[in-house]
Order: structure tokens, then C-alpha cells, then sequence
């Protein structure tokens, strides 16, 4: 009894907590399927921003087009919700002109990975400190169940009657390989190592990637009968192979998963760092004139 | 008497036109010329010229409007100085030169000159073989012109070479400037001998 | 000491003076991809911008500089891009966005004749309807046209001007020739030229709304980091930015964007007239074309005829009010420009109705001549 009541007060309090991040004047409830899993990742967003004791107004979240992208609406931060696409080339403008703000961009996979592909491995080459949560569901979920780059082989979608005949992003080795300082997957399962991905890339200097596996059950679920959200994040539970172990694991016994948490972190010049560097030595160069 | 003035002040203006191959420094060539006579001499001047591939090989050229009082219309109407230092440029623009207009050209580079009166000095040769660098030709054939013409000073068009050019070139650029000078001074005595 | 060493009076590009331009009127952001024929600015940008502690980046496309313009101008930064016709077209879907949410911008296009890649080193005046019509939906546009250096100076100075004071993208429209040649122009002393700063709040961060009513219809703006914590969004939306499906919001905000420069255009226009005192003829151009116009009526006046010019260096919105009275006893209009016909549909809207219009054309990537329009002043005469 005694047990279950303190879980029960941590519930509340973490409810809390997410509340005070809420804007107030927004009227909810939200646009998304119930079941969705933006609404676990806004909540992740809000306890790391939250646990870094980050100063509201110093936080800018941005966004693009899609389910995802319509998460920042919501938040009582400096919110920019952007056009298809192009939440990461805003975001760069952004953190350029005022680097001490922490910026954030959330995201999806139509959204990164197809029409914004191009922003998105530039950041990453340039790496610029600004934090990515890319939500990815593996569909065109606002427009109605297209598919994406990511949507798997032979999975069906709007557009992919007869199953996908295309190729996959595996956005966490694109992001690596693109330059990416900080890079990591997580689940709309595993709430709470999100949370801490999530904390992690805020922290980290450079660019910053968490990509997060979330469900769309209304489409992807219903034309793959893979089930409804439960379903579909149980699917996450069973087949998420932290990197701590899947490193220790034979090729084989990797069939079927897929790595979760920090998979590739290195340090690097960051973009805003270097420009002043380039202002002050312009300046050193003019005073010793 | 309003008209008459007009008349005046449209026959002031001024054109000249530098062309050869792309690369051979004459956008830099009509730039120099254009500041010298502007900013130098304190005329008004416009400096217009050709773009893209052309600029890189095929006939290239720079343009320079000259008058006392406004340009309206930028680019050239009808050439009274036209400076080619390839055959492909004399072909092309010679028609754009006025009646009595100047033609200059490179002597070794221009074989078949559309008219006897012109005046021909071996720029691209000087260049190589008095400086030892081709590419103060643009610089030799300014020399020449304002020497020729009389359409800037040389103390106007010496400060700007000097001015533009690049850290160690600059005593190439001055005895390239003072070859033009010279050889023109030459040659128009020669031209007067022959008259 | 000569003149060259004093420095007062410089030969300058066109494309420079734009930067300079921009400098001049307090830019601090600059984001941007190479494209001819406008990259000289890039180029001095990246070159002056890091020395005066001011941000320069050239980013992956015209999409992502756009992008990164408008991020910067909510930021509280003096934005600006500048491109050509391909550019701008990949462009146009965020200049919407600007548009939507009130941002202050500048894009200057240096045009170039199209369409498609059309040719990148020849002059075109074909722009002028895309700046006004380039981006889906209802909105009002402003444009500004120099036709000389030192006006690509100036113009900029005020494309930025309107730009922060209707929060709103301006779009100065240049082109090849004119982005490319060589003037002599004198450096405005700083004042001497108007500089004009966006309206900011002077009231409690959470009395604050982004896209507030105000009597002139535009909000005052804070900027993201400022503690205000606004909504910013290209969804059709509410005074404090979150998105509406409200008849009455949409409504309000559509007539804001348009009534907010409306209102207050007869400050925006700018327009040229020459001998139009006694003209029967009027010839109406912009831009590179205004030159060779004003050298064409002086031919044509030297043969005794009554023509005049009108120049539109504001050439949106068009300055309907002044060119009509410009207009008023003028028999014969002629509408010269490098393009198949944009302004001349203009000028037929609002012509005296016993006037005439005639089209003079160019777009074979070539300029038009004073002959050219002397000739056709002789045959409509």
C-alpha cells in the first residue's frame, strides 16, 4: 500500500512538472490520435528540459510539418513552428544570431529525412549546436498514411498498395556519417531512457540527434496489422536491443532488432564557436593595425 | 540655345571598348581605366562588360562610358575607342566602332585589321619579352591608349595600376605602364613621320 | 592628395553598393547560395560581416537560406538574402511564411532572364510579377527597383527600412547589368541617410501578443530570447500566433497583411518623372530600362517631341495614385521593359481612358537601346 502511494505521488509529481510547461491559453486536447506517441516524447522533452533547470526563455523549440512537428504549440518556450521540411535551416538562423539559446528542433522522418534531408546533413556536417528529436513513425501520418524513407521493405502505406519496393534511411548512421556530434535512439517505450538521450543531447556540444521510435497505429498499425498502440509499443519493448549489449551479441542474434541509446558521440569544432573565433581574430588582426 | 547645349553635352560622351580572349586581364584592364578617369580625373564614368564563358576564353570585353555630365544609358552606343588585342575580338566589334573612331590592336595578334587607319603595337609580345610576364599585356595596351588618346592622365592611371596591383607585381605593372607610354609616344611619331 | 587616395568617391558594382547598402542600414545576419548573377554580394558579405562582428553563412540552398533569414529576424537579427531568379523561385514557399508571420526581411534579386536557368549572365526585368504573385495565397508585397549604383545603395537602405517597419519581406529587384557595372558614388555618411528600426513592446511579457491589433496593424515585435515565449506559425492564426479556424481570425489576419501596407502606401511609393510637364507621349520604365529611356527622350525631345518618362523605383505596390496623375493629360503611353509584358498590364489599369498604351518588349537577354524606344516614340507618335 505504502509502496503504491509513493509511486503514485512520483506520478503526480512528474504531471506536475510536464503542467508547468504547458501553455496555459492552448486549448486542448491536442490534435493527435490517442494512443500517439508525440504525446510521450513531448513529456520527455519537458522532465530533461526540466532537470537541466533550463530557463524558459532560453529554450526555442522548432518545428516543420507533420504530426511531430506540431508538438512546440504546445510548450511555453520561444516556439517556431516552420514550414515542410525546413524546421533545421530556421533553426540555424536562429542559433546563429543568439548562440546562447538553447535550440531544439523536433521533427519527423517525412519531415528530416525526405523534403528536409538536405538541412539535416548540413547541420549535421556543419555541426552546429542545436539538438534534434526526430520522431520517427515510419509514415506520412498528417497527410494520411503515405510512406516515408523509413517506412520498412514490403510494409504497405497509402501510396505503397502493393508494399514498399524502396530502400530505408537508417537515420542514425546517416547522422553519423554525416558529422553529427551526438547521436542516439530511443523508444516512445522506454520513457525514461529518452528522457535522458533526450538530456544528453541538450548537454552536448555540436550537433545533436535522438532519434525516436514511435507508433502510428491509425496508419502504419492498421495497414500492416501490426495492431493498435499497445500492440505497437510492445512490438518496441520486445525487439529494442540497448547498445551495451547488442555490442556483445553474434550478427545473428541481431536479426529482427534494433539498437537503442547513445550509439555515436564524438567532439568536434561546432559551427558557432569557430565564426567567433574567425570575429576575434579579424579583430585582433585590425587592432594591431 | 537649350538644344544646342543638349547637342554639346550628348556629344560628350565617350566610349571605349577593350576585348580580346577571356584571361587576358581586360575586365581588370577597363575597371583600372574606369577609376582612373572617374575617381582619378574626376569625370563620370560607367564600366560595363561581358559575363560567363566568355569571360573564360572567346572574345571578352570591358566597356567604359566616359562623359562630363550624366549617363543615363550604361552600356556603349558607338565605340570611339576600340582596344582588341585578338582577331576574333577586331572581327566582332570593329562595326560597333564609330566612322572616325580609334582602333588599336595587338600588331602580332591581329593580321587581316578591317582598315588602314588604326594603330598596331605587339602588346602580348612586350609583355613576354621586355616585362617576362604575359599578363601585364592589359597593362602595356592602357599605357598605350592613354598615350594614343589623351582620354586619362598618366598620373591618374598610375596611381590606380599601382593601386590594384597585386603585392609584388608592382614594379612589373610600373614598367609595363611606362612600356606603353613609350612605345606609343613611338609609334605616333612614326604615324606623323609617315603623314 | 589626389582624389583616388582620399577616397571619397569610389568605383563601385552595383552588387557592392547592395551591400553596402545593407551594411549602411544595420544588417546583422546574412545567410545565402552562390548564383549568378548576384554572388558578388555574397561575397563582400562574407568578407566585411565577421569583421564587424556580424553573422555570414552560406548555406545548402536558396530554401535553407531563406529559411535561416527568417529564424535570424525572429531572433531580433537585420535579415537579408539575396539570389536570382532560380533562387528566389525555390524561395517563394518561405517568403510566404515571412509573410504569414510578419517577418522582416530583405531578398534582393538580381534578375537574370529565364525561365528554368533561362540565361545566367544576361540581363531580364521578367521578376516583376513573381515578386508581387511568387508565393500561394493572399497577401500585399512590397518591391523597390534602383536603376544606378548608388541607387542600389540607397534602395537597399530602404528595403530594409520598410521591411522592419511593416514587418514584412521586402524584395529589391536589380539585375544583371545593373548588379554588374561600374559607378562612381560617393559613401552616404552615416545619418545622412534615413535608418529605421522594427517596433518593439513596451509592455509585460505576458500582456504580450505576437500579432497584436495596433492602429497602424502592425505588432509591435519581441524577439525569441527576449522573454516574451510567443508562437510562431505559418498556419493561418490567432493575435498571439496559434493556429485558428475562426471565420472572424482568418478574416482579421488576411486584412492585416494586406491593410497594413495599404494603408500606409502613399509612404512607400517612389516614382521618377521627367518632362512629364508638357508631355503627350509618356514613356514608363524601370529599373536598367529607365536609363535608356531617359537618354531616348532626350534624343526625342532634340527632335522636338513632347515625351516625357515616368520611373517607378517602388514598384510594389504599384504606385497606381502617382502614375495616374503622372498619366493625366498624356495621349500615348509606352511600357518598355525586358520582359514579354508585367508592368505594361499596370499601367493599362490605371490609364486615362482616351490614352493609349503601347508595349515596347525586349528578352533576348539584351538591354534595351535608346534607339530602340526613340524609334518607337516616333512610330506611335
Amino acid at each position: 500500500m505504502e509502496k503504491e502511494a509513493v509511486v503514485k505521488e512520483k506520478e503526480v509529481q512528474r504531471s506536475n512538472v510536464v503542467h508547468h510547461y504547458l501553455r496555459p491559453k492552448k486549448k486542448f486536447p491536442n490534435v493527435w490520435c490517442a494512443g500517439c506517441g508525440n504525446g510521450i516524447v513531448m513529456g520527455a522533452l519537458i522532465r530533461a528540459i526540466d532537470k537541466l533547470k533550463l530557463d524558459k526563455n532560453d529554450v526555442v523549440v522548432v518545428s516543420g510539418i507533420g504530426c511531430s512537428s506540431r508538438i512546440p504549440v504546445y510548450l511555453d518556450f520561444n516556439t517556431l513552428h516552420t514550414t515542410h521540411g525546413r524546421a533545421i535551416a530556421f533553426a540555424t538562423g536562429v542559433k546563429v544570431v543568439k548562440p546562447r539559446l538553447k535550440v531544439i528542433v523536433i521533427t519527423g522522418d517525412g519531415d528530416a529525412m525526405a523534403i528536409g534531408g538536405n538541412h539535416f546533413i548540413h547541420a549535421c556536417r556543419r555541426n552546429i549546436d542545436i539538438t534534434v528529436v526526430l520522431v520517427n513513425n515510419k509514415i506520412y501520418g498528417m497527410t494520411g498514411g503515405q510512406f516515408s524513407p523509413t517506412t520498412t521493405a514490403g510494409a504497405f502505406a497509402t501510396t505503397a498498395p502493393f508494399g514498399n519496393y524502396e530502400k530505408q534511411f537508417d537515420i542514425v548512421k546517416l547522422a553519423s556519417a554525416a558529422g553529427a556530434s551526438y547521436v542516439a535512439r530511443g523508444t516512445v517505450y522506454h520513457e525514461q531512457q529518452l528522457e535522458k538521450l533526450i538530456e544528453g543531447a541538450i548537454v552536448k556540444r555540436g550537433f545533436s540527434l535522438v532519434e525516436v521510435v514511435s507508433n502510428c497505429h491509425t496508419y502504419y498499425g492498421r495497414l500492416n496489422r501490426e495492431g493498435d498502440a499497445v500492440a505497437m509499443i510492445s512490438w518496441m519493448k520486445d525487439h529494442a536491443m540497448p547498445i551495451q549489449a547488442a555490442v556483445k551479441l553474434p550478427p545473428e542474434k541481431m536479426v529482427g532488432k534494433f539498437v537503442t541509446g547513445l550509439i555515436h558521440e564524438t567532439d568536434a569544432t561546432e559551427f558557432c564557436e569557430e565564426y567567433d573565433k574567425l570575429v576575434e581574430r579579424l579583430k585582433a588582426k585590425e587592432a594591431q593595425k | 540655345m537649350k538644344a544646342a547645349a543638349e547637342q554639346k553635352k550628348k556629344e560628350d560622351r565617350y566610349e571605349i571598348r577593350l576585348s580580346g580572349s577571356g584571361g587576358q586581364g581586360l575586365i581588370l584592364a577597363g575597371v583600372m581605366l574606369a577609376e582612373a578617369i572617374g575617381v582619378g580625373d574626376g569625370k563620370n564614368v560607367v564600366q560595363t562588360q561581358s559575363y560567363g564563358p566568355e569571360a573564360r576564353g572567346g572574345a571578352s570585353r570591358s566597356d567604359v562610358v566616359i562623359a562630363e555630365g550624366e549617363i543615363y544609358y550604361p552600356k556603349t552606343m558607338k565605340l570611339d575607342i576600340l582596344l582588341a588585342l585578338t582577331q576574333e575580338a577586331c572581327d566582332k566589334y570593329y562595326p560597333d566602332l564609330k566612322e572616325n573612331g580609334i582602333l588599336v590592336v595587338d600588331s602580332t595578334m591581329v593580321t587581316q585589321v578591317p582598315t588602314k587607319k588604326y594603330y598596331g603595337l605587339p602588346f602580348v609580345r612586350l609583355a613576354r619579352e621586355e616585362i617576362g610576364h604575359v599578363m601585364v599585356a592589359n597593362v602595356i595596351a592602357l599605357g598605350a591608349i592613354a598615350e594614343l588618346t589623351g582620354i586619362v592622365t598618366h598620373d591618374s592611371l598610375k596611381e590606380v595600376v599601382l593601386g590594384r596591383a597585386p603585392r609584388g607585381t608592382e614594379e612589373k605593372n610600373q614598367k609595363a605602364l611606362e612600356l606603353g607610354f613609350s612605345a606609343a609616344r613611338k609609334l605616333k611619331k612614326e604615324v606623323k613621320s609617315r603623314g | 592628395m589626389s582624389n583616388l587616395r582620399k577616397g571619397k568617391v569610389r568605383l563601385l558594382q552595383g552588387n557592392e553598393a547592395c551591400f553596402q547598402g545593407a551594411i549602411y542600414a544595420g544588417i546583422d545576419f546574412y545567410a545565402g547560395y552562390p548564383i549568378t548573377p548576384s554572388t558578388e554580394i555574397a561575397e563582400g558579405l562574407a568578407r566585411e560581416l565577421p569583421r564587424i562582428g556580424k553573422k555570414f553563412i552560406q548555406m545548402e540552398d536558396e530554401i535553407g537560406s531563406i529559411a535561416a533569414v527568417i529564424g535570424a529576424s525572429n531572433a531580433g537579427a537585420k535579415a537579408m538574402t539575396a539570389t536570382s531568379g532560380p533562387g528566389y523561385s525555390l524561395m517563394v514557399e518561405n517568403i510566404g511564411y515571412a509573410y504569414m508571420t510578419e517577418t522582416p526581411c530583405v531578398i534582393v534579386n538580381v534578375q537574370r532572364a529565364g525561365p528554368s536557368t533561362g540565361l545566367p549572365t544576361k540581363i531580364s526585368q521578367s521578376d516583376m510579377m513573381q515578386a508581387r504573385w511568387g508565393t500561394h495565397g493572399d497577401y500585399t508585397a512590397i518591391a523597390v527597383a534602383p536603376s544606378s549604383v548608388r541607387e542600389c545603395f540607397e534602395e537597399t537602405v530602404r528595403a530594409f527600412n520598410l521591411s522592419e517597419r511593416f514587418r514584412t519581406p521586402v524584395t529589391v529587384l536589380t539585375d544583371e547589368v545593373l548588379g554588374h557595372m561600374r559607378e562612381l558614388m560617393t559613401m552616404p555618411k552615416p545619418g545622412e541617410l534615413e535608418v529605421m528600426e522594427r517596433p518593439k513592446p513596451d509592455i509585460p511579457a505576458d500582456w504580450y501578443r505576437h500579432f497584436e491589433m495596433t492602429p497602424s496593424m502592425v505588432s509591435p515585435m519581441a524577439a525569441l530570447g527576449e522573454g516574451y515565449r510567443y508562437n510562431v506559425t505559418g498556419m493561418t492564426h490567432d493575435r498571439e500566433g496559434f493556429p485558428t479556424a475562426v471565420p472572424s481570425e482568418i478574416n482579421e489576419k488576411l486584412n492585416k497583411l494586406k491593410k497594413k501596407i495599404e494603408r500606409f502606401a502613399d509612404e512607400i511609393y517612389k516614382v521618377r518623372t521627367e518632362m512629364m510637364d508638357d508631355a503627350k507621349i509618356a514613356v514608363i520604365s524601370f529599373g536598367t530600362v529607365a536609363r535608356a529611356t531617359h537618354q531616348a527622350i532626350k534624343m526625342a525631345r532634340e527632335r522636338r517631341v513632347r515625351v516625357g518618362a515616368i520611373q517607378p523605383l517602388t514598384i510594389w505596390p504599384f504606385p497606381d495614385p502617382i502614375i495616374s496623375d503622372a498619366l493625366k493629360n498624356v495621349k500615348k503611353i509606352i511600357v518598355a521593359e525586358l520582359n514579354m509584358g508585367q508592368m505594361v498590364n499596370e499601367v493599362k489599369r490605371i490609364a486615362p481612358r482616351n490614352a493609349e498604351v503601347f508595349f515596347l518588349g525586349r528578352y533576348d537577354g539584351e538591354v534595351m537601346t535608346p534607339q530602340q524606344i526613340l524609334d518607337k516614340i516616333r512610330e506611335v507618335k
